[in-house]
């Protein structure tokens, strides 16, 4: 199995991460969040997968290759199912922000600091 | 018998959780409220019952009835061993006695309150006992997302949608981070159960996969559990969420995390891990007594109840970390005595305040200053003074107990005064806030606390994150909703005097230590021989450091109760930049804290490279 899938979900790890650190908008910061979970997804589906290998479907599978682990997908597709409570959630926040202040700034949201 | 009824923890809140959903709305409001607490009852009675039943060897249940073959686990299994199941015990009664708080408290509810508490207990209830990783990243899913929903439940307020993004955005980048872990550990060992995972790491010295796996893990769960520098965002949410939903998380919720880490650590990674403790249990402790003191010194510099009570959970779970990191059955044993008889009093507190807001007008202890002065007040006056010095570890009640098992736990020595000053510290906040409301002492302004900004409120107007109510309704009811509070500190107090509790605990921290036995029997159903039993009653040392505490916690109140006048100035000017530039980092700004977050997660990582091998 080559580095470059690992490569992939590094990159798109840390430029999620990147994204909400220096984010100023919460519809943003809610895509930069799926942005870093599609890093998980990318992880998971290379940690399962062979070279040369075949879906894992068993009827009609031809004989002499090896299935790919079924297993991770069954997580990475739990794992969508997660996002997308995650994103309804932060979306729902972020709407009633623009309602509360007008904008979707943090900096226009604030509640107690120190 | 008692196997037989280890799903029902979690299945019993989901599918009322799922009817209730569905049916509620047209339901008379007491049908959802009485069905969540028969239900949350119920699974505080099997929390109870499994104590008891697990004692003398963890019980096993493979969902399905999957069971293991050839050393393989096939299917998803819950192991239930004392500890796990006291804590779903006390998830179940801080729920239950939440919801009765929460009956009286809201007078109109939304009809998706109920199904939502009632999915958080089925999630931590899960998150405690499950034995699988992945269903282990589940549970803490289904636990983060209802609480994301009920901590913005009143979400017509900014601060509460601030608190709530804060929440929702760094505990999701923490359960990517702990999701990455555990694939990475699949990809190694193949395996998603944790016994087995445990078998296949062996006792082969960590490589740089096992490491980054392991500090993937570690930070994912201490995000949720709010240890410095991950727990900027606990008190944002943590001073917005509705009362009876704060009880619980305060309570609980946090603090099983911790307990999660210790499942995953002792089970899948102490075999590898095993040559390189002593890095595990300095790195560990170090984040365990910066969060004890760092939650300390920002909980005495607040004005705010609730955002008190936010950082003393920081403070107090940093004790709980450093119990976990001493690696020992006493340390283990106090560390999960004392998440219990702590929880009781942190959850009863939340609730006082609740009531101590609605009636005077405020959450603010300066703008209450002297308001509490009545008759009227001296129930929650009361409970203010009994949760304060329970904090301090007061002898010989419950949380002296917990904090005693850690001092008497054999390791290094020097983190057990550090924590017993963070203890001294939390509790003198809250005498001195108990001070302040109910006797009227010490001056009305001080420029070292934080206060919320604008004038205080009226009686009458609800605080951050409560809902409204009709005026006038003050003080209806008002000894109804405080003897839930009363309960669980009469509960918390009683603990230390249950016969043998101390030493059930060491036995069952002991079994817990020995995690080759525990996955013995997960994988091929032998049971592993019954653990030894144990005895124990504090030292001397214990005494005299929890008595000191103590009068540490009344001395400290009275020092910050003088009026700044009386103060002597060059102190003053020492003590107010730090504790400025300390506040400055809690800023409410959620980028700020996933550069924490990363900070974090990079120091731990750079810190176990090098030293685990």
């Amino acid at each position: 199995m080559a580095p470059y899938p690992y490569a992939v979900a590094g990159v798109l790890f840390v430029a999620g991460l990147y994204g909400i650190v220096s984010s100023r908008n919460y519809i943003h910061m809610a895509v930069c969040l799926t942005v870093m979970q599609s890093s998980t997804y990318v992880t998971l589906i290379c940690v399962g997968y062979l070279n040369n290998g075949q879906p894992p479907i068993t009827q009609g599978a031809q004989p002499g290759k090896p299935l790919v682990d079924p297993v991770v997908q069954a997580l990475t597709l739990t794992d969508v199912v997660v996002s997308v409570v995650v994103l309804a959630l932060v979306l729902a926040l972020a709407l009633q922000a623009h309602r509360r202040t007008g904008s979707v700034d943090p900096d226009r949201l604030r509640g107690m600091r120190g | 018998m008692a196997a037989d009824l280890v799903p029902l923890t979690v299945a019993a809140p989901l599918v009322a959780a799922a009817l209730l959903a569905a049916l509620a709305q047209f339901l008379p409001r007491w049908v959802p409220d009485l069905t969540a607490i028969v239900v949350a009852a119920g699974v505080t009675a099997l929390g109870v019952l499994l104590t008891l039943a697990s004692r003398a060897h963890p019980i096993v249940y493979w969902f399905g009835g999957w069971r293991p073959a050839g050393g393989t686990a096939l299917g998803i299994d819950f192991v239930v061993e004392p500890l796990s199941a006291s804590l779903v015990a006390l998830t179940g009664l801080l729920t239950t006695t939440s919801l009765v708080f929460s009956w009286r408290y809201f007078e109109e509810v939304g009809h998706l309150y109920h199904a939502l508490v009632l999915a958080l207990l089925a999630g931590m209830a899960g998150f405690a006992l499950s034995g699988d990783l992945f269903n282990i990243f589940v549970w803490f899913e289904l636990m983060s997302v209802s609480a994301y929903a009920l901590c913005g439940y009143q979400i017509h307020q900014s601060a509460v949608v601030q608190g709530a993004i804060n929440f929702t955005v760094v505990n999701s980048t923490g359960a990517f981070t702990l999701l990455l872990g555990i694939v990475l550990v699949y990809g190694r060992t193949g395996a998603l159960n944790l016994a087995e995972i445990g078998e296949a790491l062996g006792s082969r010295p960590p490589d740089g996969l096992v490491t980054v796996a392991f500090t993937l893990i570690t930070t994912g769960l201490l995000v949720k559990a709010g240890a410095v520098p991950f727990h900027f965002w606990l008190s944002d949410a943590y001073a917005v969420a509705p009362a009876p939903v704060g009880a619980l998380f305060t309570g609980i919720m946090s603090d099983l995390a911790y307990h999660t880490f210790a499942r995953v650590y002792w089970d899948g990674f102490s075999g590898a891990l095993g040559s390189a403790s002593a890095a595990v249990r300095d790195g560990l402790l170090a984040l365990g007594v910066a969060s004890a003191v760092i939650g300390a010194v920002m909980c005495l510099l607040q004005a705010d109840l609730k955002r008190q009570l936010a950082f003393l959970t920081v403070s107090h779970g940093g004790v709980f970390l450093a119990g976990i990191a001493l690696l020992t059955p006493r340390g283990l044993a106090g560390a999960t005595l004392f998440v219990i008889t702590d929880g009781l009093l942190k959850a009863a507190l939340f609730l006082t305040f609740a009531t101590v807001v609605r009636s005077l007008g405020s959450g603010d202890e300066l703008a209450l200053h002297g308001r509490g002065r009545t008759p009227r007040e001296a129930l929650p006056a009361l409970i203010f003074l009994c949760c304060a010095l329970g904090f301090a570890a007061l002898p010989p009640f419950g949380t002296f107990l917990s904090a005693a098992l850690i001092h008497d736990s054999p390791g290094p020595g020097w983190p057990f005064p550090v924590l017993a000053a963070c203890l001294a510290v939390t509790s003198a906040a809250f005498l001195r806030a108990g001070a302040r409301i109910f006797l009227g002492w010490g001056p009305r302004h001080d420029p070292l606390l934080t206060s919320a900004p604008g004038k205080p409120g009226e009686p009458g107007e609800p605080g951050d994150g409560e809902p409204d109510h009709g005026g006038g309704g003050a003080a209806r009811g008002r000894t109804a909703l405080l003897i839930p509070a009363l309960a669980l500190v009469a509960a918390a107090y009683a603990t230390a005097f249950v016969p043998g509790v101390a030493a059930e605990f060491i036995t069952a921290s002991h079994s817990f230590e020995q995690p080759r036995q525990t996955a013995h029997q997960v994988l091929t159903g032998h049971l592993p021989p019954s653990p030894p039993s144990a005895s124990y009653t504090p030292t001397p040392g214990a005494w005299t450091t929890a008595a000191a505490a103590t009068a540490a916690a009344l001395a400290l109140a009275a020092v910050s109760l003088r009026t700044p006048g009386s103060r002597p100035g060059r102190l003053r000017r020492v003590l107010v930049p730090p504790a400025k530039a300390l506040k400055s980092l809690h800023d409410g700004e959620v980028g700020d804290y996933t550069l924490w977050f990363t900070t974090g997660l990079l120091a731990l990582g750079l810190a176990w490279t090098l030293t685990l091998r």
